[in-house]
């Protein structure tokens, strides 16, 4: 990995300590914080009804994003849950499209037809949040089964929560993906719960990478609060796959800051608990860190902040000024034919 | 006596009444014990019956209901509880190739006498996957019985029903509706499968529907009445099976129908109703039977598409003046 070769004579702490280079380091932190500030601006709108329906956020786990932009490539597919808006947005999907869909508009990224669960974008080779826990994890195996029938040497991203680790739909993927070799990163996002219930109460297996084990998948857990750690587990997962051994399984322990959903006030857990998380709050240590070692300065951090607050302003002023789709739009794309023939 | 409950707290009462007399019976689902269920049917039941009664299980529908089908097999009266029937969808495999089937390939050696409920319908901007009605899969399948009623002292006594059903019984509730307040008796009580209600008597045009589009309906009579226009309300209830007899008897005095039904129209509840009515009461017929159902695509998420998709009393109003050759 390339060190910084930034001059820190002034410096107390020694900069050349750092792993990545500058610029990495600050495309994770403007990645990151752009989806912590798009995300609290989404809560505020939620709570202002301009956002309804399910809606999930993805306090807490940026720094799975950020691994997912500066390990992978752009033309590797990606398909995950409902838990997505932050996903979407490392994908490189407009955040004025991501708003504009939670607004429920046109201009939103599925012309307001998705909501907070289901952003898509074939351009930016996202193929969905899904709002059926486990339902993407055989669409993302299929994903990758497409890419190895192509020839490519994509690996297709297929990215699901501690919760849906328990629905059978995993097991058959992992051993089809296996027996057959397919380019599939899966990721578990082990954010500890699943609705109201932890990782403890829903198994006995409570390492969750060790479910690929099963399979004879390589299988790592990774701390998911360290943008680092991120990416030099999914860059040895993109070597491993991309050079023709098959999946690749991660447990990306992480955690989530908000409840479940907008309506959940996360009883379950413990004050304690979500303290000690805090602590670990990947965006405040990385600008920690950016800061402490020099990677740049408190002016830079700062015009970094400045521009992302006028990108979340732009996309809520983008998403109130767009209108709704007009009613009879509800027909469009259920079938590929503008003439078929509903019921009425 | 009655008191006033919401539905949810109604469900939660025939649960806790038939777990006190029957040990056999316990409930499983996800968050149904720790959480007291993701709706708060069953708050508070963990407490009274403990974990061995009242289970959370992983997110495993297949898993769980087959779970469900293994145990009513072995003498047990399981109540499977769905987040939301969308979610069954995972487990119709266990519903349709096993519970309904049971009695049948055994030639009556094994019983399957299980619950499977949950809500079914559209609850808001939801979009696609999440907003789904059911009630027409399920009946569709012979061995199954199917219940759909959100009046909250019907519903009580109608899951009471159904959990000493020796038949698999699947319940449709409503997410929306769990809130819905009505009168329920007080002690004990049954409500029997199979029974429609009539919630509003009229003379001029026959409404039938079922859960919460029975509120649309309502309302819509509530609109005609001020027009001169005397609609009758009748409430499934049941789905499978049907009440041909309440509905005939209705048709033949009023002699319109108008069905309305939150599912999507192909081959659904609105068509066989329809089609019994044409069959037992054609004579009596003095317009072509209309049905009023959700629009015939996926429901997508925006505020606008939610108002176009669903029925409502301005469509239930028009349809009932078009049996009525009405025209304004
Ligand atoms: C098949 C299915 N069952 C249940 C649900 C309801 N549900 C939505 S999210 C969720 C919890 C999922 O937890 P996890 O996989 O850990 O993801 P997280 O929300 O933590 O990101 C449940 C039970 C669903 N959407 N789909
Ligand atoms: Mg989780």
């Amino acid at each position: 990995m390339a060190t910084t070769t930034k001059n820190s004579t002034e410096s107390k702490k020694n900069s050349s300590t750092t792993e990545f280079s500058p610029k990495t380091y600050m495309e994770w932190y403007e990645m990151m914080l752009l989806i912590r500030r798009f995300e609290e601006r989404t809560l505020m709108e939620y709570g202002r009804q301009n956002i309804r329906g399910f809606c999930h956020v993805y306090i807490g786990q940026e720094a799975i994003a950020a691994g997912l932009i500066s390990a992978l490539r752009p033309e590797d597919p990606v398909v995950t849950g409902y838990r997505q808006h932050g996903i979407a947005i490392a994908k490189g999907l407009h955040p004025n499209a991501c708003m504009a869909e939670l607004w429920g508009k046109k201009t939103g990224a599925v012309k307001g037809k998705g909501g907070s669960m289901h952003f898509f974008s074939n351009e930016h080779r996202y193929f969905g949040g899904n709002g059926i826990v486990g339902a993407q994890i055989p669409i993302g195996t299929g994903i990758g089964f497409a890419e190895k029938y192509k020839g490519t040497d994509n690996l297709a991203v297929c990215m699901f929560g501690d919760g849906a680790a328990r629905q059978g739909a995993l097991y058959e993927s992992l051993n089809m993906a296996q027996t057959w070799k397919l380019p599939v990163l899966y990721i578990c996002e082990n954010n500890h719960y699943a609705m109201g219930t932890s990782v403890e109460r829903t198994s006995s297996l409570t390492d969750i990478y060790r479910v690929g084990e099963t399979f004879d998948i390589p299988s790592e857990a990774v701390d998911g609060m360290d943008p680092g750690a991120v990416h030099n587990a999914m860059a040895r997962a993109a070597e491993y796959i991309r050079a023709g051994n098959g999946p690749y399984f991660l447990e990306i322990n992480t955690y989530r800051y908000k409840g479940h959903s907008v309506s959940d006030p996360a009883r379950y857990r413990t004050k304690e608990e979500l303290k000690e998380y805090m602590a670990k709050d990947p965006v405040k240590l990385l600008e920690k860190k950016i800061i402490e070692q020099e990677i740049a300065t408190e002016e830079q951090v700062k015009a970094i902040k400045d521009k992302i607050k006028a990108t979340i302003e732009e996309a809520v002023t983008f998403a109130q000024e767009s209108p709704y789709p007009e009613p009879h739009e509800l027909y469009d794309d259920n079938y590929v034919e503008d003439d078929y023939p509903f019921l009425t | 006596m009655s008191r006033v409950l919401a539905l949810r707290d109604a469900l939660k009462e025939a649960m806790i009444e038939e777990m006190r007399l029957d040990e056999r019976v316990f409930l499983m689902g996800e968050e149904v014990a720790q959480y007291n269920g993701a709706y708060k049917v069953s708050k508070g039941m963990l407490d009274e019956f403990g974990e061995k009664r009242v289970i959370d299980t992983p997110i495993t529908e297949l898993g769980f209901a087959g779970i469900g089908v293994g145990a009513a097999m072995n003498g047990l009266r399981p109540i499977v509880e769905f987040m939301t029937w969308n979610f069954a969808i995972l487990a119709f495999d266990q519903i349709v190739n096993n519970a309904a089937k049971t009695l049948s390939q055994s030639a009556g050696e094994f019983k399957c006498p299980i619950v499977f409920r949950g809500p079914s319908g559209a609850a808001g901007q939801l979009a696609q996957q999440h907003s789904q009605t059911f009630e027409s899969w399920m009946a569709n399948t012979p061995g199954l019985k199917v219940i759909s009623c959100i009046d909250p002292g019907d519903a009580k006594g109608l899951l009471k029903s159904a959990i000493r059903d020796e038949n698999p019984v699947c319940v449709m509730e409503s997410e929306i509706m769990y809130g819905f307040q009505g009168e329920v008796p007080d002690g004990e009580y049954l409500v029997p499968i199979g029974k429609a209600a009539i919630r509003r008597e009229g003379s001029d045009v026959t409404i039938v529907s079922y859960n919460k589009m029975v509120e649309e309906a309502k309302k819509a009579a509530e609109e005609l009445e001020k027009e001169g226009i005397s609609a009758e309300v009748i409430d499934l209830r049941t789905i499978r099976p049907m009440d041909h007899a309440t509905i005939i008897a209705s048709v033949q005095k009023t002699n319109r129908l108008v069905v309305v039904d939150e599912a999507w129209p192909f081959a659904g509840v609105s068509a066989e109703v329809a089609y019994i009515v044409q069959k037992h009461a054609f004579d009596y017929l003095d317009a072509p039977v209309i049905r009023v159902n959700s629009a015939d695509v996926s429901l997508g998420y925006a505020p606008t598409f939610v108002d176009e998709y669903l029925p409502n009393p301005t469509k239930i109003i028009k349809a009932v003046k078009e049996v009525m050759y009405v025209n304004k």
